[in-house]
């Protein structure tokens, strides 16, 4: 079957500096599918991520060449704004970081910001979007508290509630259950699984085996190069490279 | 949206592995079946179909082994998890091997299509009503997780060896009349023996749901009647 494929990186380039980051990736990251990053520290998926929504314009000395088409749009190109970019491809941290304010207007921040004033509108899209991130029976009674006053694995699903806010196409997460206990890790995971009805997901993870679970696609990068990309299940059974296959059988990182 | 269940993808994942099992299982059931019709009403072309079925009875079986794979390396299962999916594995092979029974059964079917038969095929088709039977109940238990379903399969194997026994003894008898017999003789028993290996395999599945469900190898010989000194005994 024809892959339906969303994003399409070629030949893209990363330099920190002199640091030279990314070298030549090429990747088609899959619709309505879940596609992991993984790798040993400093291996340049962090980086990759960031790529896809243009975090790394923000760093200084960071330099891209290459294309990413998101949608037959090269977000590298100059008439790309930016701001929409970020409406439609949103992104979830290694830390919960709710805005300080109340659980609704953290969910209400994104499509405020876009312009929507409408306020049966906005509560329409902030009861489903905490819905879709599966909150909705834990805060429905407190919309007014404040966001910071949730537990971790709470604050983390308000933050995916904020990133579905703006109904993206794709959904960015660095590490989003490292700061979490293992219930909660267990919760985020199986959101993930039900986001992908929706959304696109790519996702950077530390755990292996959180990526072997969740995934439908991995990515191993190692020092910078796309080692090998592919089904969750082939990569985790039965990978084509040895540099693959040592990592994943823990003989280094 | 709002119950999470952090087992749903786990759960969805096996229940897709024991979904493709059963298929499997009534596969192989259909292929033992089908030859054995062949064998009693002398349909060459029905055997011929079972023979071709066998590839997509292995290549299913492959499917099955390698799903179990990627659910092991994709879940680290432990407990009952652990337990169903190395069981998955084992069952896919014992069910594969009825479907190379029900071939084996039919390429005699194919041999013996022209010639008159020594005797009346009775025991045969009754030896697989009660592996038929055996296969049901064991995929049954399977599927619906009884352990009481799993124990009464242990006692119709007693009454499958008692065919074949039956049958092998009726066979000698002939052959030692006419040794002309003896050729198609040796290949009706290698049917019945074919039978009795079948009744095996849906013994070990029926053993493997217990396991699945107690944790717990139980043998089969618990639940059956004691062993006779030496098989062959009565002739």
């Amino acid at each position: 079957m024809e892959k339906d494929v969303l994003i399409k990186v070629s030949n893209l380039d990363l330099h920190y500096g002199d640091n030279h980051v990314l070298k030549d990736i090429h990747l088609e990251i899959v619709r309505n599918n879940v596609t992991a990053l993984i790798g040993p520290s400093g291996c340049g998926k962090s980086s990759f991520l960031r790529c896809i929504n243009r975090m790394n314009d923000f760093i200084r000395g960071a330099k891209v060449t290459g294309e990413i088409i998101i949608e037959d749009m090269n977000i590298y190109s100059r008439s790309t704004d930016v701001i929409s970019l970020r409406r439609d491809v949103g992104m979830v941290f290694q830390k919960p970081n709710p805005f300080p304010m109340s659980i609704y207007d953290n969910v209400a921040y994104g499509p405020r910001l876009h312009g929507m004033k409408n306020r049966t509108k906005l509560d329409e899209i902030v009861e489903n979007s905490i819905k879709g991130a599966a909150l909705w029976d834990e805060v429905k009674d407190k919309l007014n508290s404040s966001g910071l006053g949730l537990s971790g694995g709470q604050q983390q699903r308000l933050c995916i509630a904020r990133a579905i806010a703006t109904n993206p196409d794709v959904v960015l997460m660095d590490e989003p259950t490292s700061a979490l206990d293992p219930l909660a890790t267990a919760k985020i995971e199986e959101l993930i699984r039900q986001l992908k009805e929706d959304y696109t997901v790519v996702i950077v993870t530390h755990n292996m085996q959180q990526a072997a679970r969740i995934s439908d696609y991995t990515a191993f990068f190692l020092l910078g190069d796309l080692v090998e990309y592919g089904q969750t299940s082939k990569i985790f059974t039965s990978p084509k490279d040895k540099r693959t296959e040592d990592y994943i059988t823990g003989r280094f990182g | 949206m709002n119950d999470i269940n952090p087992r749903a993808h786990l759960e969805r994942s096996i229940e897709d592995i024991k979904r493709k099992l059963i298929k499997l299982g009534k596969m192989s059931g259909e292929s033992l079946s089908k030859s054995v019709h062949a064998l009693k009403s002398q349909d060459g072309e029905l055997a011929g179909s079972v023979i071709k079925m066998d590839d997509s009875i292995d290549s299913l079986r492959y499917e099955i082994e390698n799903d179990c794979l990627h659910f092991i390396a994709r879940f680290q299962p432990l407990g009952e998890d652990l337990r169903a999916v190395s069981s998955c594995m084992y069952m896919a092979s014992d069910l594969e091997r009825l479907g190379d029974y029900g071939n084996s059964i039919s390429k005699t079917a194919i041999e013996l299509s022209d010639e008159e038969y020594i005797k009346p095929l009775i025991d045969i088709p009754r030896m697989f009503d009660i592996v038929e039977a055996m296969l049901e109940k064991s995929l049954e238990a399977f599927e619906k997780d009884s352990k009481d379903l799993a124990i009464e399969v242990f006692a119709l194997d007693d009454q499958v060896d008692d065919l074949e026994t039956q049958i092998l003894r009726e066979l000698v008898f002939l052959m030692i009349e006419k040794t002309s017999r003896i050729e198609q003789g040796s290949k009706l028993f290698l049917v019945a023996r074919n039978l009795e290996r079948a009744g095996d395999h849906v013994t070990n599945i029926a053993e493997r749901v217990l396991y699945i469900l107690t944790g717990e190898y139980v043998s089969a010989s618990k639940y059956r009647r004691p062993e006779k000194k030496g098989r062959s005994e009565g002739f």
